[in-house]
């Protein structure tokens, strides 16, 4: 029973290590790896509450464009080991889950990074026209996110619990606040990415439009988005560019304009 | 206009009746399948390029058949791309629909299928991360999370069956959404229709981009303190907060307890909040009133003042600046989490 335990635990932690950089099914979630750490350990009352527990903290946690969050992953995995296999109460582990969070975040970052040469060897599969390479990369740097959740969650079964504290005390305050405090302004690394990809001297000025209308905390992020499609369909509109051609296309007298259509429906 | 629509599909019967190349509904289901595997090689040099291939790969197949031509496919979608994962869908379709026009010797040419994954990237990280991850899951999550805290199994099975159930049909209908609208802006190229869409997204991704910065971007600056000065006690301006302290005190020594005190109370600490205060217990200077409520002036507090947001949006175009000098975005973002941790070290976060 215990080995068969282990095994499943290890299988929890590999999807919850995929899911951690997938996204999808959620089972990063400390909500679902926390109740199913505590089903297959023969504890799933705890692993229920504890779930809840770490999931009210970990509400907030997302990933936004490159930004990174706290890896709820194995901040889940490790604590609901701790609970249902070592006997540790829910708030002491609910402690634990933070330093393991970040930790899980700095092993993330290192996958991610190494995923870069898999990208270089995809682009190599992809030159020779050989499709089950690019599909192999992919699919094996995804194998390596489930292993980075997976082996961590290996040793902490394999060590006591009192080793794991000391280890993750041993990290200095200043590695994890300095961590989690870069995890807050890494995002502009990829919005200067989409920036430089969509940025012309045309588009710019809608850039500080939005930049200044940001500061108004009454504009939910819905209401923006409403006036910036407003905006854009105004200029396309009205656009000189796009007028001068669109006269010569209707002299052609084929290709009615769906969206000239449309707007003047409202006129 | 309905007849309009009769007529395309009349004629898109008609030419593939003629052997054209054409995506159907299993192709769109193995993509829809395949792009929930979008985000598995996520790395920080070109992020999701590989996700993308992988989806489109069953289109593919469909529609090249010459090791060139898939060579080419597969080279076209390891570009550069990072959009939300679930709002990527509309983008395969829309792709799916360019890529068959272009297998079919249309006027879709490279700069067309770049173009249009660009330039709706932006716009729909800008929608999907808000929604999904700054919305629904934070509201289901709670919900689920206060059944849990009760041992309440339900919690954990209804936040996996409803995200899911969201999750794949929202993925489902925006694929085959964005292909049907891919297949009808590829009908009317001429009329710039592209162009249009293509400048619409990306003023639209600009006025987004704006707003992200400085909303989703943290960056506390608050450490850093220029001056604190005492402002008198809290009693004299706030004297109903002083109050619930002394309600508190008496509840620990078990006297019943009064709820307005409390309701005054909170309004008051509100206020507190709100005229920029805070409050320092300074028994060994004041004696009789030892709350003392401060100013303090920090970095953070000056740079508000001067233009909230100024910190992101400055180091955003430092990254743009850095990016044009093409410095590779690990070094910059290794630079920044050295940045992070220096600045912990010293003392300024």
């Amino acid at each position: 029973m215990a080995f068969v335990s282990v095994i499943l635990v290890l299988v929890v932690a590999f999807l919850a290590g995929m899911e951690s950089v997938l996204d999808q099914w959620q089972f990063h979630q400390p909500i679902l790896n926390c109740t199913m750490i505590g089903i297959v350990t023969g504890h799933p009352l705890e692993g229920v509450i504890l779930g809840g527990t770490l999931q009210l903290i970990a509400l907030g946690w997302m990933n936004i464009g490159a930004a990174m969050a706290p890896d709820a992953a194995l901040a889940g995995v490790a604590s609901a080991i701790f609970v249902c296999m070592k006997g540790m109460d829910v708030q002491e582990a609910v402690a634990v889950a933070i330093p393991m969070a970040v930790a899980g975040l700095a092993l993330t970052i290192f996958v991610r990074t190494i995923t870069v040469g898999i990208a270089h060897a995809a682009d190599a599969a992809a030159s020779r026209g050989n499709v089950g390479g690019v599909e192999f990369c992919h699919i094996g740097a995804l194998m390596i996110q489930g292993l980075r959740v997976a082996i961590p969650a290996g040793v902490i079964m394999a060590i006591p619990a009192e080793a794991v504290q000391a280890g993750l005390e041993a990290i200095p305050s200043w590695i994890t606040t300095g961590l989690s405090t870069a995890g807050g302004f890494i995002v502009v690394v990829g919005y200067a990415m989409v920036i430089n990809m969509m940025a012309s001297g045309k588009v710019w000025p809608f850039f500080f439009l939005g930049f200044a209308l940001a500061s108004l905390s009454e504009l939910g992020l819905v209401a923006l988005g409403i006036i910036g499609v407003v905006i854009a369909l105004v200029y396309v509109q009205l656009s000189p560019e796009f007028n001068s051609g669109g006269s010569a296309g209707g002299g052609g007298g084929a290709g009615v304009d769906p969206v000239d259509a449309i707007l003047n429906d409202y006129e | 206009m309905a007849d309009e629509i009769k007529q395309e599909v009349d004629t898109s019967i008609d030419t593939a009746d003629t052997g054209e190349k054409k995506i159907d509904k299993s192709d769109i289901k193995k993509v829809w399948w395949r792009s929930q595997f979008l985000l598995a090689s996520f790395n920080y040099e070109r992020m999701q390029n590989m996700g993308v291939a992988f989806s489109l790969i069953p289109a593919m197949r469909k529609l090249y058949h010459s090791k060139d031509e898939i060579s080419a496919f597969l080279k076209r979608h390891l570009e550069f791309f990072n959009t939300h994962p679930y709002c990527a869908a509309p983008i395969f379709g829309v792709e799916m629909a360019l890529e068959e026009n272009r297998a079919n010797g249309g006027e879709v040419d490279d700069a067309a299928i770049q173009g249009v994954k660009i330039g709706m990237i932006g716009p729909l990280a800008g929608v999907g991360d808000p929604i999904f991850w700054g919305t629904l899951r934070p509201v289901l999550g709670a919900f689920a999370a206060s059944l849990a805290l009760t041992g309440n199994i339900l919690g954990p099975i209804l936040f996996f069956v409803i995200w899911n159930l969201i999750r794949m049909l929202f993925i489902w209908y925006t694929l085959e959404f964005g292909y049907e609208q891919g297949a009808s802006i590829t009908k009317n190229l001429t009329g710039g229709l592209l162009q249009k869409i293509t400048l619409g997204a990306s003023i639209l991704g600009m006025f987004i981009m704006g707003v992200l910065i400085p909303r989703w971007t943290s960056i506390d600056m608050s450490t850093v303190v220029f001056s604190k000065a005492d402002m008198g006690a809290v009693g004299d301006k706030f004297p109903d907060a002083i109050a619930m302290i002394g309600q508190l005190n008496g509840i620990v020594n078990g006297e019943p307890m009064g709820l307005d005190v409390f309701h005054n109370g909170i309004q008051s600490l509100q206020g507190v909040v709100d005229g920029g205060f805070s409050i320092v217990n300074d028994p060994a200077n004041y004696a009789d009133n030892p709350y003392r409520l401060m100013t303090t002036t920090t970095l953070q507090s000056v740079l508000d003042q001067l233009l909230p947001g100024l910190l992101p949006l400055l180091l955003t175009f430092l990254c743009i600046w850095l990016l044009k000098k093409h410095v590779n975005p690990i070094a910059i973002i290794v630079g920044l989490f050295a940045v992070g941790i220096l600045g912990a070290l010293v003392g300024i976060f």
